[in-house]
């Protein structure tokens, strides 16, 4: 069994899912943060339920909703989609994990920001649309950079809820995660032990490249 | 050049109650609302420049209709041609001070570029003297410039009337002296009506033409009704 495969693959879903979840997570986040309602509590703790549910009932509900005969599984076989055991549905498993992580850290960027910058963007004539581009998410980016981070490792590490639904298809849905565990309970000591180092040194890897990519802090500095 | 202003504006919650209802009219270049914190003069600016709604009541500058609850008109802040200068300025930290200048000059989703600026943000720079720091960022100029780079960027935007909100008050006392005569010879020449809220009697004696006194959001006193 190589290492390559697992490796790569996980680091293809880590990618789509955290570039899905900065869609979706700061999207989400904008909203909530400037929505004024009572159902917004209850919005939020069915949000960040992913962070609390064991992985695997959330694979489970994936399996529930995409599955054959599920909700949506239904309506998406009709467009000759399943995405049951295919490293699409890993994707899917590893963004709805990785989620809340996004999403809190954005919203908390977004609240961050003084309401008196985006108010002075206002009444200098900038259209919301302007407003968000130019000064809420600019000032929230340094908070999303580091959700995103976050909410990358977790997507990379991420076992529960892929195993449900991606399955374990050597060469086609084993993540690094799910390869590991299969050498284990193959009993294949060394297969493991060199999967766990692979992925030891990714993490490492990933931290360091993580260091680089944080916003230029150097230009906010107070001198 | 002409402001307008009656409105109501009730806010309440468990513990408090304020009621701010002012209404004024004047002709002067140069209005000073006076009075201590929490009697309402940020609200009333706030509400002039469409960041705050009225309950009901109605707001003219310079025939201008901006808000009248009577004929349902609420104009956005986008489009009430109002400078306005916060009291911490509220310059980007994220952009130059030439930035901040050309700021209000394009309205898409891009901010003006860094390398590049327009020429009439250039034009504001040289006539604040902000050229040696127009590639500083707020965080590296002084206070007085902070201030000039803030003015800059109202009237880059070309108002009809300038809201200022204690605009001495993030500055050393001394700063504030040269401040207050550099705002006065600033608009002697540029002809533009300014509404400065405060609470310094300082500012008054320096910058009244026309003083009304706020006190628990009412008008409580009117130079141009006394004749003082």
């Amino acid at each position: 069994m190589g290492i390559w495969f697992p490796l790569l693959l996980s680091l293809k879903v880590a990618i789509c899912a955290t570039a899905l979840n900065l869609l979706l997570g700061v999207a989400v986040a904008f909203g909530l943060s400037r929505w004024r309602s009572p159902l917004r509590d209850l919005v939020d703790s069915l949000l960040t339920l992913p962070l609390v549910l064991p992985p695997t009932v959330l694979g489970y509900y994936l399996l529930v909703l995409l599955g054959r005969r599920g909700v949506f599984g239904a309506w998406l076989e009709r467009w000759g989609i399943n995405p049951v055991f295919t490293w699409e549905g890993a994707v899917i498993a590893s963004t709805l994990v990785a989620f809340p992580l996004i999403q809190k850290a954005a919203r908390a960027a977004f609240e961050n920001v003084d309401p008196q910058l985006e108010s002075a963007a206002r009444v200098l004539g900038l259209p919301e649309r302007a407003v968000f581009f130019r000064v809420s998410l600019p000032l929230a980016s340094k908070g999303i950079t580091a959700g995103a981070l976050l909410a990358f490792a977790r997507a990379l590490g991420e076992f529960g809820a892929t195993l449900m639904i991606a399955g374990n298809l050597p060469g086609r849905t084993q993540t690094l995660s799910v390869a590991i565990y299969a050498a284990v309970q193959a009993g294949d000591d060394r297969g493991a032990n060199i999967l766990v180092v692979v992925a030891s040194i990714t993490c490492v890897v990933v931290l360091l490249i993580a260091g680089r990519l944080m916003p230029d802090r150097s230009r906010l500095r107070v001198y | 050049m002409t402001v307008d202003i009656s409105f109501r504006r009730l806010l309440a919650d468990t513990d408090r109650r304020f009621e701010l209802d002012v209404a004024f009219h004047s002709t002067s270049r140069r209005v000073v609302l006076y009075g201590p914190s929490g009697s309402g003069k940020s609200m009333t600016l706030r509400a002039i420049a469409g960041l705050l709604t009225p309950d009901d009541g109605r707001i003219v500058v310079n025939q201008h209709v901006l808000f009248d609850s009577a004929k349902g008109v609420n104009l956005t802040p986008q489009v009430r041609k109002v400078g306005y200068l916060f009291q911490d300025y509220a310059l980007f930290p994220q952009l130059t001070v030439a930035q901040n200048v050309a700021f209000g000059m394009r309205t898409g989703i891009l901010n003006p570029r860094r390398s590049s600026m327009p020429e009439a943000a250039a034009r504001w720079i040289d006539a604040f003297e902000l050229g040696a720091v127009a590639t500083h960022y707020p965080s590296q100029v002084s206070g007085g410039q902070k201030q000039r780079v803030a003015l800059a960027r109202a009237l880059a935007a070309e108002p009809d009337i300038l809201l200022l909100d204690e605009p001495f008050s993030a500055l050393d006392p001394p700063l504030r002296v040269r401040m207050r005569s550099e705002l006065a010879a600033l608009q002697s020449r540029l002809d533009l009506q300014m509404l400065i809220i405060t609470h310094d009697p300082a500012d008054v004696d320096a910058l009244g033409e026309h003083v009304l006194e706020i006190r628990d959001g009412r008008i409580f006193s009117d130079s141009a009704a006394t004749g003082s």
